[in-house]
């Protein structure tokens, strides 16, 4: 029941996405000079505004309330549960980039976090020199070859390529939170979920706020250069000349 | 006068060991000494813009190279640009940088800063110097300098934080900003940008 009930939703999701880029890729041939980065450049800046109002009135309120009233250890706790839900993913993603040393440790994590962690809730594997990795199925596919395919901008989710956005969809279908039984729990958690990554971001808003020439394409540039940054964990081969 | 010849010698190594000091330890000491300051400044963690400011000009800026900073920033447009308006685009830029991360500063918490192991060869010229900042609950985000041998010791002429150069990131902008009003309205743009945010801080 619960696993019919993801589908589906899940299938909507792809529904509208396959719609969203039929009509990005008639919008794209329209538009006269268009940035190697951003072919997309008008839908994206549409949406772009779409999703400042959404952020200014719903989510944003929310992720400062959640930020000016939880302490620091539930914050603290909040994050590393979250962070060891996606552990196992993590780890898969690992060993589908041939990282099996990574892997290892990832499971690792994942085994000692929600033992003696109590749930997940403190990160001891961190303590232990087990290192938290960062891995996602769109990084899998660019390890394996795929190309971004273009920048794309969504309301509330931010930020991904066309191919980032494909692996997005598979990371949503392998989220442990949504083979939740319990409906008010498992939107609890992807609730709470969102909040604590806006809240995560909210001290970021300030200087990109101040920094930005154009908001739209500072945030776009940093996305695509922490992409590459993931891609090559942490170390990508250097592009600067000029 | 044994003293005093010991002392002025011991001056001397002092001075030495500050214009050969390495890269990484340049980092960390610098690193240590601001935070240090700010954990102890009420005024900067309330806030205080002009206070952090201070601050950084007087313990950061001596030890980067703007120059080099905003002509990464501008790529290939920089040439583009003759002396004088390679000259006013860096003390626009400088001011741009200062002003906004110098803020991110008065959000500092309770982070630690790991500082990751380096090598460089004696002959190196240009390096990568890796951190990594560490808050609870959060993912580490990594912090590098990337710095230049000159004269004067090493300058950080790039900073990356989780993989995004706070220099390069400008470079899309500045090329509109050039196709749109030539390198003297990419010089505006700067200055309007600054002067903005100058007046939304003395509200």
């Amino acid at each position: 029941m619960t696993k019919s009930l993801g589908l589906s939703g899940m299938r909507k999701t792809w529904q509208w996405a396959a719609s969203g880029l039929l009509a990005l890729a008639c919008m794209g041939g329209a538009l006269a000079e268009e940035n190697p980065h951003d072919p997309y450049e008008g839908f994206n800046r549409s949406m772009f505004a779409v999703h400042e109002v959404i952020d200014q009135y719903a989510v944003k309120p929310v992720a400062q309330v959640y930020d000016n009233v939880a302490p620091l250890p539930v914050k603290a706790g909040v994050g590393n549960f979250f962070g060891n839900v996606g552990d196992l993913w993590v780890g898969v993603n690992s060993a589908l980039q041939g990282k099996f040393g990574d892997a290892g440790v990832d499971l690792g994590r994942l085994l000692v976090n929600s033992t003696v962690g109590i749930f997940g809730l403190f990160d001891v594997a961190s303590e232990l020199g087990l290192e938290r990795h960062d891995e996602d199925f769109g990084q899998t596919m660019a390890v394996w070859g795929v190309d971004g395919g273009g920048y794309l901008f969504w309301p509330v989710i931010g930020s991904r390529t066309v191919r980032d956005t494909f692996g997005w969809g598979v990371d949503l279908m392998a989220d442990p939170v949504g083979y939740v039984d319990s409906v008010p729990v498992r939107n609890s958690l992807r609730g709470l979920r969102i909040v604590d990554i806006r809240a995560s971001l909210l001290p970021a808003d300030k200087v990109v706020e101040e920094a930005a020439l154009d908001k739209y394409a500072y945030i776009r540039d940093a996305y695509l250069q922490r992409r590459r940054n993931q891609i090559f964990d942490g170390r990508p081969p250097r592009q600067d000349d000029y | 006068m044994k003293k005093l010849i010991a002392l002025l010698f011991s001056g001397f190594v002092a001075t030495a060991a500050v214009a050969q000091e390495a890269p990484d330890v340049l980092v960390q000491r610098v690193t240590e000494e601001v935070l240090e300051i700010v954990r102890h400044d009420k005024d900067i963690q309330n806030g205080s813009t002009n206070k952090v400011i201070d601050l950084v000009d007087k313990k950061v800026l001596p030890h980067f190279n703007f120059q080099h900073m905003t002509a990464l920033a501008l790529g290939k447009e920089w040439r583009k640009a003759n002396p004088q308006q390679q000259q006013q685009l860096t003390a626009e830029f400088k001011t741009l940088l200062v002003r906004t991360y110098s803020n991110a500063l008065t959000s500092y918490k309770n982070q630690k800063i790991v500082y990751k192991p380096f090598k460089m060869a004696p002959a190196d010229t240009d390096v990568l110097v890796r951190t990594e900042v560490q808050q609870p609950g959060s993912k580490p985000v990594q912090l590098d300098y990337s710095l230049e041998k000159m004269e004067g010791g090493w300058k950080v002429y790039d900073v990356v934080v989780a993989g995004i150069s706070l220099v390069t990131n400008y470079r899309d902008q500045f090329g509109q900003e050039v196709r749109n009003g030539g390198i003297d309205g990419l010089i505006a743009s700067i200055a309007n940008k600054n002067k903005s945010l100058e007046a939304n801080q003395k509200k």
